[in-house]
C-alpha cells in the first residue's frame, strides 16, 4: 500500500530525467539519464522568477494572516466592546460561504482596483483568514488575564502586550497557522490564473499548469515533467523537515 | 490596574479588528451583494451593463451544460465518499494496531496532501497514459484489457475520484486516528469477552464512536468535489465529451473564456445554494442514524 503512495513520485523524478524517447517505457529505472529536460524547460519558461514571486506571495500572506489574525483573535479574546460577538458570527458565517459566490465578483473588484498583473492582486485578498483569527481567538483565550494586567500596569501597549508579551506562550498556534497559510497559498491556483496573465508575475503553480495545458512544452512530456517536480520540491523539502508540524497543523485544521 | 485611561481601551478593540471589518466589506459583503445585483445583468467586463431580468435563472434551466456539471459532481461525490470512508478508515485502523514503522507509514500516506494538486495531477495523467501508461501496462501484463482512464466519457470522473482519494487519503486517515484513539479500550474489552468478532467490534463499537468523524469526512469532501477545479483542467479540459467538466471549471469558463460575467455569477449561486442544500440534508440523515 505504501508503494502505491511513493511510486507515482518515484516515476515522476524518474521520467523527467530520462530522455524523451524512452519515457513511455519506463516503469522503474531508466536506462540512461539526461538533465535535457530540465535545462529544455528554462529555455521556454521564467521558472526561476516565478520560483521567487511564490516566495514573496507565500511569504507576505503568511506574515500578514499571522499579524492580522493575531491583532484580530486577540480584540476578540481578550477585550470588551460593543459587536464583538457580532464579528464572531461574522467570521464564522463568512468560512460557511461557499467561494463560487465571491469568485466572480472579486475579480471585478480587481479589475476596476487596477490590481489584474500585480502583487497586490495575489497578496491582499487572503492577508485576513478567518481560520487564523479564530484559531489565535481560541489559543488567546487561554493565556492567563494576570499576565495582560500586569504588562498595562508596566505600561506595554496593547500591540507590544500582543506581539511581546503574549506571543512566546502561544507558539504552537503560530507554527500550526504558518505553515497552513504558507501551504495553501503556495498551491492555489485558481485565483493566480484569474487575476495574472503577465508571465513575470505568475506564482510557480500557475506558471507550471499554463505549461502544462498550454502546449508550450510542445507535447514534451520530461520537459512538463520536470516543470511539476521543481514546483513539488520546495515543499517536499519543508515537509522532510517539519513533518511532525505539517501533521499536526492539518489535523487541527480538520478539526476545528 | 484602574489607573490605565478607560476612554483608550475603548477605541483600541476596534482598531485592532478594523482590518477584519476593512477585509468583510471589500472581499465578503460587497461580492455578495454584487453577485446578487450580477444575476439580473448581461455584462461582459468591457461594454456597459444590460438589464437582463431572469433571462439568466431561465437560460440555467435550459443549459445542458450546467445539468451536466452538476450530474457529474454528483457522480464524483457518490464514488469518491465511500472509496474515501473506506480507504482512509481502514488504514487508520491498520495505524492504530501495533505495527512498526507506524510514524514512517503515516509520512508517506501524507505526502499528497501537501502536494500542489497540479502535480498530483500531472503526475496522475500520465499513470492513466492509453499506451504508455503504468496503470494500463500493468492491468494488461495480467491479462486484462487497457482501461480509457482518460480517453472514456464513463471513466474520465471515477479517475479523477480515485486519484482524489488517493490526494486526500492521508489527512482524512490522520483525522480517524484521532477519532479512533478517544475510543475507550474497556469498550474492545467488554465485547471480547461477550465474544465479539473483529467486524462485529468495528461495525458495532468503532463506526458509532467516529461518526462525528466520519461525517466531517464527507462534508470536507462534498465540499471538495464541488471545489474541483484544477484536475479537470489539467488532465482532461473537461473533456471528453465535457464528461468531466466540474461546476468551478464551468463557471470558470463561462467567466473567463465566453466573459459571461453575469451568467457565471448566477452559476455560482447556484451551486452554492446546492452545496448548503446538499450539506444539510446530509447532516440531517447522519445525524439521525444514530
Amino acid at each position: 500500500m505504501a508503494i502505491t503512495f511513493l511510486y507515482p513520485f518515484f516515476w515522476m523524478i524518474m521520467a523527467s530525467l530520462t530522455p524523451e524517447k524512452l519515457i513511455g517505457s519506463l516503469t522503474f529505472i531508466p536506462d540512461s539519464f539526461t538533465f535535457n529536460n530540465y535545462l529544455a524547460m528554462f529555455g521556454k519558461i521564467p521558472i526561476g522568477r516565478a520560483l521567487l514571486n511564490s516566495m514573496f506571495v507565500s511569504s507576505v500572506i503568511t506574515l500578514g494572516v499571522i499579524l492580522i489574525g493575531a491583532m484580530v483573535g486577540y480584540a476578540l479574546a481578550k477585550t470588551r466592546f460593543m459587536g464583538r460577538n457580532f464579528i464572531f458570527y461574522l467570521i464564522i458565517f463568512t468560512m460557511t460561504l461557499p467561494f463560487q459566490i465571491t469568485l466572480i465578483p472579486n475579480y471585478i473588484t480587481i479589475v476596476k482596483l487596477g490590481w489584474v498583473d500585480q502583487y497586490t492582486a495575489l497578496i491582499i485578498p487572503f492577508l485576513v483568514n478567518n481560520f487564523a483569527i479564530l484559531m489565535f481567538r481560541q489559543s488567546f483565550m487561554s493565556v492567563p488575564q494576570a499576565l495582560i494586567d500586569a504588562a498595562r500596569i508596566d505600561g506595554c501597549s496593547e500591540l507590544r502586550i500582543i506581539f511581546q508579551v503574549l506571543f512566546p506562550s502561544i507558539i504552537p498556534t503560530i507554527v500550526t497557522v504558518g505553515i497552513l497559510t504558507f501551504m495553501t497559498t503556495w498551491n492555489e491556483v485558481l485565483w493566480p490564473l484569474i487575476v495574472v496573465r503577465d508571465e513575470m508575475v505568475m506564482t510557480m503553480p500557475q506558471l507550471v499548469t499554463l505549461f502544462s495545458v498550454g502546449g508550450r512544452a510542445d507535447a514534451q512530456l520530461g520537459v512538463k515533467l520536470a516543470s511539476a517536480v521543481l514546483l513539488a520540491l520546495p515543499i517536499m523539502i519543508a515537509y522532510s523537515f517539519f513533518q511532525k508540524y505539517f501533521i499536526q497543523s492539518m489535523a487541527s485544521s480538520g478539526i476545528k | 490596574m484602574q489607573v490605565r485611561p478607560k476612554k483608550k481601551r475603548s477605541i483600541l478593540p476596534y482598531l485592532l479588528v478594523s482590518p477584519y471589518m476593512l477585509f468583510f466589506l471589500v472581499f465578503v459583503a460587497f461580492p455578495v451583494l454584487f453577485s446578487f445585483f450580477l444575476t439580473f445583468h448581461k455584462w461582459n467586463i468591457i461594454s456597459p451593463m444590460e438589464y437582463s431580468g431572469m433571462d439568466n435563472y431561465t437560460r440555467m434551466f435550459n443549459d445542458r451544460l450546467f445539468w451536466k456539471s452538476l450530474r457529474n459532481t454528483l457522480w464524483f461525490l457518490v464514488i469518491h465518499i465511500p472509496l474515501q470512508i473506506i480507504f482512509a478508515l481502514g488504514l487508520a485502523v491498520f495505524l492504530n494496531s501495533k505495527i512498526k514503522f507506524k510514524g514512517l507509514f503515516r509520512s508517506v500516506f501524507f505526502l499528497p496532501v501537501i502536494v500542489s494538486g497540479v502535480v498530483v495531477t500531472i503526475m496522475w495523467q500520465q499513470l492513466y497514459g492509453f499506451n504508455g501508461g503504468v496503470i494500463n501496462q500493468l492491468l494488461n501484463s495480467i491479462g486484462l484489457g487497457r482501461v480509457g482512464w482518460l480517453t472514456n466519457p464513463a471513466m474520465s470522473m471515477p479517475s479523477i475520484a480515485i486519484m482524489a482519494t488517493w490526494k486526500n487519503v492521508g489527512l482524512y486517515i490522520i483525522l480517524f486516528l484521532v477519532g479512533l484513539q478517544a475510543v475507550p479500550e474497556h469498550y474492545y474489552e467488554a465485547a471480547e469477552i461477550d465474544g465479539a468478532s473483529s467486524w462485529q467490534k468495528l461495525w458495532y463499537i468503532t463506526i458509532p464512536a467516529i461518526n462525528p468523524t466520519i461525517f466531517m469526512v464527507i462534508i470536507l469532501s462534498t465540499i471538495g468535489g464541488f471545489s474541483l477545479f484544477i484536475e479537470p483542467y489539467v488532465m482532461t479540459g473537461g473533456g471528453p465529451l465535457n464528461s468531466s467538466l466540474s461546476s468551478v471549471l464551468y463557471i470558470y469558463k463561462q467567466a473567463f473564456e465566453f466573459y459571461h460575467m453575469g451568467y457565471a455569477a448566477t452559476l455560482g449561486f447556484a451551486f452554492a445554494f446546492i452545496i448548503l442544500i446538499i450539506i444539510v440534508i446530509q447532516k440531517k440523515y447522519i445525524e439521525k442514524k444514530y
